[in-house]
């Protein structure tokens, strides 16, 4: 089975329909990619996995529990789905160490010590140990995701949920945020939203190319950037390469 | 002068148990909860304190419920501040981010937990200036609590005045022992907002974010 499986997955803002109908699944320590141009429901499809925003139709399963069922303790799954923001979203008022030890302190119950312990182990992972102790306002951007990275890591998910982690960082600073996404390849399933076209082919398993609502073709990297089924799987490919690098 | 602070004091802890629940009320609650409490805000803050004192202290007892002077105006400053205190809280509480409570709720964290753990401490600070104007404009509307025959600074000049007829030497040193005390309110406030200040929240008081 599956570790996530999406099925049949419908999204409608008013009168928009922003899916129509994302079927996918993934397993353990797998690598996803989602491309495609803005407005086609990347960032909705991550929100309606997590039912940070739930979807009007279809179904989704976490380690063969149905999430979307309504009896499920959604905040006990959330636990296992970490999500990482494009606008980083910590806690303003909370230290880089506390903003990753709060989930293990209020949700996980983990006795002070033990919860920042765990946090100060997170924050060396990302490279952020020196950092520990100074609020978000005083990071700079690639901290800040790193710290978010590293306060998903700590309530140990089963998979992460990136949403276009380095889509408003200064470049200079996007290769931390990625080096550190590279090196959790393996150890957790990804599913990221990106435009990072380098990232895509040197870590996914698996790209997944997105458009109008619809999952227009997906596969292996190699597969996807060599030779793509879809005419326009190859324009978009090309096209964002040159804006993006080939790497 | 006791009674002053007594009145003061009682009245923004209560007001500011008040306006809280009010604020998240009108913010996070239900349709039917929220509109009970944007109808509370509304009927506090249309009508004059003073009016509102009146009806407690002189129109309760048609009804049966007789309060002492005291009493009436603890009630009355307390309902009225809770309601102001809700509209600063409201505001502070719609400043904070949406992704601050989507991130919350990512962790796992239930909505009271989000609202407690991240919302809330945020809110509270960014609400202090505000919040510190009520407690100086309480600590000054207590005065008014004279008229229902309630001894506090005010009145108690009065009671002074009116035997010897100094109205006013008393009354300016009645208008002294305000602007001290609203003094030293403004002056303990500000050390605490120091004191609390978190880089990035807030307004900021001599604090720059050092890069590292």
């Amino acid at each position: 089975m599956s570790m996530l499986k999406v099925e049949n997955i419908y999204k409608s803002y008013g009168s928009c329909e922003v899916l129509k109908g994302i079927s996918f699944s993934m397993e353990q320590h797998e690598t996803k990619v989602i491309i495609g141009t803005s407005g086609t429901g990347k960032s909705t499809l991550l929100k309606c996995i997590n039912q940070l925003d739930p979807p009007d139709k279809g179904k989704v399963w976490l380690e063969g529990k149905e999430i979307t069922n309504p009896k499920t303790d959604i905040n006990k799954i959330r636990q296992k789905i970490g999500f990482v923001f494009q606008d980083f979203n910590l806690f303003n008022h909370l230290t880089a160490l506390k903003n990753v030890s709060i989930g293990l302190e209020k949700v996980k119950k983990l006795e002070k010590e033990k919860a920042q312990e765990r946090a100060i182990k997170e924050l060396q992972r990302v490279g952020l140990e020196k950092q520990a102790q100074q609020y978000p306002a005083q990071l700079s951007g690639g901290q800040k995701q790193r710290v978010g990275i590293a306060r998903a890591l700590a309530m140990d998910p089963s998979i992460i949920l990136f949403d276009e982690p380095t889509s408003a960082l200064d470049p200079e600073l996007i290769g931390d945020v990625l080096d550190v996404m590279k090196s959790l390849a393996g150890e957790v399933a990804m599913l990221v939203v990106t435009h990072e076209m380098g990232f895509a082919r040197n870590v996914a398993d698996e790209i997944i190319f997105m458009e109008g609502g619809i999952i227009l073709e997906s596969g292996p990297p190699k597969q996807m950037f060599k030779n793509p089924k879809m005419e326009r799987t190859k324009q978009f490919l090309g096209k964002i390469s040159t804006l993006y690098g080939k790497e | 002068m006791s009674v002053t602070f007594l009145l003061t004091i009682f009245s923004i802890i209560v007001g500011f148990i008040i306006g809280i629940s009010l604020s998240l009320g009108r913010v996070y609650g239900n349709k039917i909860i929220s509109i009970i409490c944007i109808g509370y805000i509304e009927i506090f803050r249309g009508t004059p304190l003073l009016v509102q004192l009146f009806i407690i202290y002189f129109g309760l007892p048609a009804v049966g419920i007789a309060l002492s002077p005291l009493h009436s105006a603890l009630l009355g400053l307390s309902l009225n501040s809770g309601a102001y205190q809700a509209e600063y809280l409201r505001g502070s509480i719609q400043a904070i981010p949406s992704g601050q409570m989507s991130a919350a709720r990512t962790l796992g964290m239930t909505k009271m937990q989000s609202i407690k753990n991240v919302i809330l401490p945020q809110s509270l600070r960014i609400s202090i200036p505000a919040w510190s104007n009520e407690l100086i404009y309480l600590f000054k509307y207590t005065s008014i609590v004279s008229i229902i025959q309630v001894s506090e600074l005010t009145k108690e000049g009065e009671l002074i005045a009116s035997r010897n007829f100094r109205y006013i030497e008393i009354f300016l040193i009645i208008a002294l022992i305000y602007l001290i005390f609203t003094f030293i309110i403004t002056e303990i406030i500000d050390r605490v907002t120091k004191k609390m200040s978190i880089p990035g929240i807030g307004l900021q008081i001599k604090t720059r974010p050092k890069l590292s």
